[in-house]
């Protein structure tokens, strides 16, 4: 069964994030009043093919693991689709 | 004659200026390839800076996992001595080598000019031939080079001394957390920093003043101590 991964990595909450800040400025710049705590990361997707929702599951977060997400600075959270 | 491998990733580009520092201090310098798995009996491997793999995901991420890796994560583990410069300080840490991360500069700008560090640790193969303390100035070449690590590891860097290089104050080029440029382990056999001695390690650069890292290098004695260079 093929499933499709949708990977979502932040930084982590608390580690400054100038990305973020810059984005964060641009956007009050533009007039788009009360926006905050912006936070610039990225979306990985991918499929994968295994034998139900949860091998999938249990694969995409050990992809994460080791190589997607860097433990030390970043947080993930994914989703799995039929 | 010390044995020194200089690993090339595709997208290394101070592979040669290592390559040159190397063999300018008296050691014996090889080029190893990231498919390669056989580091030719090499006591210490650099890491050299550039953009392996273009940087992609993040620096030095999927370089980490390169045949060559493999081959410095044994050679690291059993003891031998491995130099990470900036593309290559990113990969030591991203292979969990080094504790902490390197992430974008706090002022998001690629950041290419020399700056005051200081060597705060000199019981290591790479900084032996400095005083404690000393100041010099030498290039950084970066866009992902602020230094961040969880407040625990923060602590025991500095309980342990393992504090290679710091920025003098006032110098900090990318927001790096307690002005840390450079990490290592315990033992002292696994260094890493974002500064680049190899660009200043003959006069025909402009400075030598980074060689005493190469000659602390092809002075030390593998398995022990550093030797005197005095």
């Amino acid at each position: 069964m093929k499933y499709r991964v949708h990977v979502r990595v932040v930084p982590r909450a608390g580690l400054l994030d100038p990305q973020g800040q810059a984005v964060e400025h641009a956007l009050t710049v533009l007039g788009f009043k009360g926006t905050g705590d912006v936070r610039v990361g990225r979306a990985i997707e991918l499929a994968v093919d295994a034998a139900s929702r949860e091998a999938a599951e249990a694969a995409a977060r050990q992809m994460c693991e080791r190589l997607l997400a860097n433990p030390v600075t970043e947080d993930f959270s994914l989703t799995v689709e039929a | 004659m010390l044995r020194v491998a200089v690993v090339r990733f595709p997208g290394s580009n101070c592979d040669w200026d290592a390559y040159h520092a190397v063999a300018r201090a008296g050691a014996a310098a090889t080029f190893v390839w990231h498919r390669d798995t056989d580091l030719q009996q090499a006591d210490v491997v650099i890491l050299p800076g550039g953009f392996s793999y273009g940087d992609y995901l993040r620096s030095g991420a999927i370089a980490r996992f390169s045949p060559v890796m493999q081959a410095v994560q044994r050679h690291a583990v059993a003891g031998g001595a491995v130099l990470g410069i900036c593309n290559g300080f990113q990969i030591l840490c991203e292979a969990q080598l080094l504790p902490g991360a390197l992430v974008r500069n706090d002022r998001l700008t690629f950041v290419s000019r020399p700056v005051w560090v200081r060597v705060e640790r000199t019981d290591t193969f790479c900084t032996s031939a400095y005083a404690r303390g000393t100041e010099m100035r030498i290039p950084v070449a970066h866009g992902d080079g602020c230094y961040v690590a969880d407040a625990d590891t923060l602590r025991m860097l500095e309980a342990e001394g393992r504090v290679v290089l710091r920025y003098v104050r006032g110098e900090n080029p990318n927001g790096s957390v307690a002005d840390i440029a450079g990490v290592s382990n315990a033992a002292g056999t696994i260094v890493g920093f974002m500064p680049h001695p190899e660009r200043y390690a003959d006069p025909l650069t402009g400075s030598d003043v980074g060689a005493g890292f190469f000659r602390s290098i092809a002075a030390w004695l593998p398995g022990g101590a550093a030797r005197s260079t005095s």
